[in-house]
């Protein structure tokens, strides 16, 4: 009896050590994202009516389901983000995807937004498991292969996130014997592998972004890597703690990922980025989500192939 | 067979990082699972109440939070640093040695209680007991098992993929940035796996027929 007793408090005093550890891991963002709201407010989209598609397999199936499901990231602030009380997705690619969503005839209310991992992205749309995917999906000839691009709706660079007191980081060849973190096999991480940016033992490979940020606050790593519209995200989330370095060493035209070979359904999307570009609401989009970071916008050139 | 050719390079060091870990946390689990089944069958009531909370707690465990243990808290506490290899070898060697242990603990109970009276009758002590009669012939009954905790230990280091060491469960990550087809991707790891489990099931058959004890 006593020892079970002995097992028993052990276990529960076990089990509140790890928990308190879990509490204490994420840095959660929480409000900062209302209060930067106050600026720039979202533009509305016009639903757009009758829309048909003909030839469009994928619109076909959307119209017969009357929803859309759309993926995305949602640990991007910025960008892809999930409000963890009310579930809700916001920012530019969100937005992005709301716009489109609106051009082919669904309001907000019918879209139901799916986190879909880098990783299982072509598969997500292989498989018909999302309609298309607006998430920091950079184009590439190889993933064309496999699904179609429409876009770019925006121009990102890869680039670094640093401590604010960092001095010695300056760019992609100061990062020799420093520690630097992304997300698994992400293209920015393989990219410090191939061009030996740093020694292989100082690469730090995690599942979200936002584990790597977590460990930069705690001085276990150096510096992230990824994208300037993601880490810019991060950054202006807590400005006081990171800064973004500014020099960019790649190019990463964001696309929307729809399945291949759905021509009818990537002009329409093209037609529609092209519109938005030129009448000023990707504009409006951009000030009001990623622009609060503070750096210009540059408008991409669409590719139609 | 392109997918396997054009990442060779993923594939051939990231293979062999899996095979590390495995090898170190085999070596560390076995240790340390002999251990935990000696504290468990010990007269003394604090280390059997050690040993079976040990293996109560972990055992119940999902071997994630094990892992996000390792190395999202524990760096907090600031003991001793670990790399992240050293830190998912520690994840796997504590959660497998709670299986090993009860494995162990399984063989232990197989050998009968004659032959440790009969030691103790010739004053041999606790430790000579179970050092010299009881583990030996323990072991040797429980090479099946034995060998399947460690197969399930093999595919379990997979998940270190998750945690920051580059190992063949990081590859589909990598497949999909390259933009190679990660499906047949996957069937190359799986192979890659079956290959490396038939070695530990010939192990296995082998040392099932030099260890069987005439009983």
């Amino acid at each position: 009896m006593r020892i079970r007793t002995l097992a028993v408090g052990l276990l529960v005093g076990s089990l509140a050590l790890t928990a308190c550890g879990k509490e204490g891991t994420p840095s959660s963002p929480g409000g900062s994202s209302e209060g930067a709201n106050a600026g720039a407010q979202l533009p509305q989209y016009t639903v757009a009516s009758n829309v048909d598609l003909a030839g469009s397999p994928v619109f076909a199936k959307i119209k017969a389901a009357g929803k859309l499901t759309l993926g995305a990231k949602d640990d991007q602030p910025g960008l892809g983000k999930k409000d963890p009380t009310s579930g809700k997705f916001a920012g530019f690619d969100i937005e992005i995807a709301k716009l489109v969503a609106a051009s082919l005839g669904f309001g907000e209310d019918k879209i139901t937004f799916k986190t879909v991992d880098s990783g299982a992205r072509e598969q997500a749309i292989v498989n018909g498991d999302v309609d298309y995917y607006v998430g920091t999906y950079t184009i590439n000839d190889k993933r064309k292969a496999q699904i179609s691009f429409a876009g770019p709706y925006f121009e990102a660079g890869q680039d670094l996130l640093v401590r604010k007191d960092e001095t010695t980081i300056t760019g992609p060849e100061t990062l020799k014997g420093k520690k630097v973190c992304s997300v698994t096999g992400s293209t920015p991480i393989q990219r410090v592998r191939e061009q030996n940016l740093t020694e292989p033992g100082n690469i730090v490979e995690f599942q979200k972004y936002s584990q790597c940020v977590e460990k930069l606050s705690t001085k276990e790593v150096d510096a992230v890597t990824t994208d300037d519209a993601i880490l810019k995200g991060f950054a202006s989330e807590d400005s006081d703690s990171f800064k973004v370095v500014g020099k960019t060493f790649s190019k990463e035209p964001y696309g929307i990922g729809l399945k291949k070979d759905d021509k009818v359904l990537r002009d329409k999307i093209n037609d529609t980025l092209q519109k938005a570009l030129d009448d000023g609401t990707w504009q409006k989009i951009y000030d009001a989500t990623l622009g609060k970071s503070g750096s210009a916008a540059q408008k991409p050139t669409l590719q139609k192939y | 067979m392109n997918v396997l050719l054009d990442n060779l390079d993923l594939y051939g060091p990231f293979f062999l990082t899996t095979i590390e870990l495995f090898l170190w946390s085999a070596v560390g689990s076995l240790i340390l699972g002999t251990i935990l089944a000696m504290l468990r069958v010990s007269p003394v009531l604090a280390f059997r109440a050690a040993g079976t909370t040990y293996v109560t707690l972990i055992r119940n465990t999902p071997l994630t939070l094990v892992f996000a243990f390792f190395v999202f808290a524990y760096p907090l506490l600031e003991i001793v640093k670990l790399s992240f290899f050293t830190a998912a070898v520690v994840a796997l060697i504590v959660y497998t040695s709670a299986f090993i242990c009860e494995v162990v603990r399984s063989g232990i109970n197989t050998v009968p209680v004659g032959q440790a009276e009969a030691g103790r009758a010739l004053g041999l002590t606790f430790g000579q007991i179970l050092g010299q009669i009881v583990l030996p012939q323990a072991l040797r009954s429980v090479a099946p098992p034995l060998i399947s905790t460690l197969i399930a230990l093999l595919k379990n280091t997979t998940i270190a993929a998750g945690f920051s060491v580059a190992e063949a469960g990081a590859i589909r990550s990598y497949l999909s940035e390259r933009g190679d087809n990660q499906l047949i991707g996957l069937l190359w790891v799986a192979l890659g796996f079956i290959i490396l489990v038939a070695v530990l099931s010939l192990i296995q058959r082998s040392l099932e027929k030099r260890w069987s004890v005439a009983r």
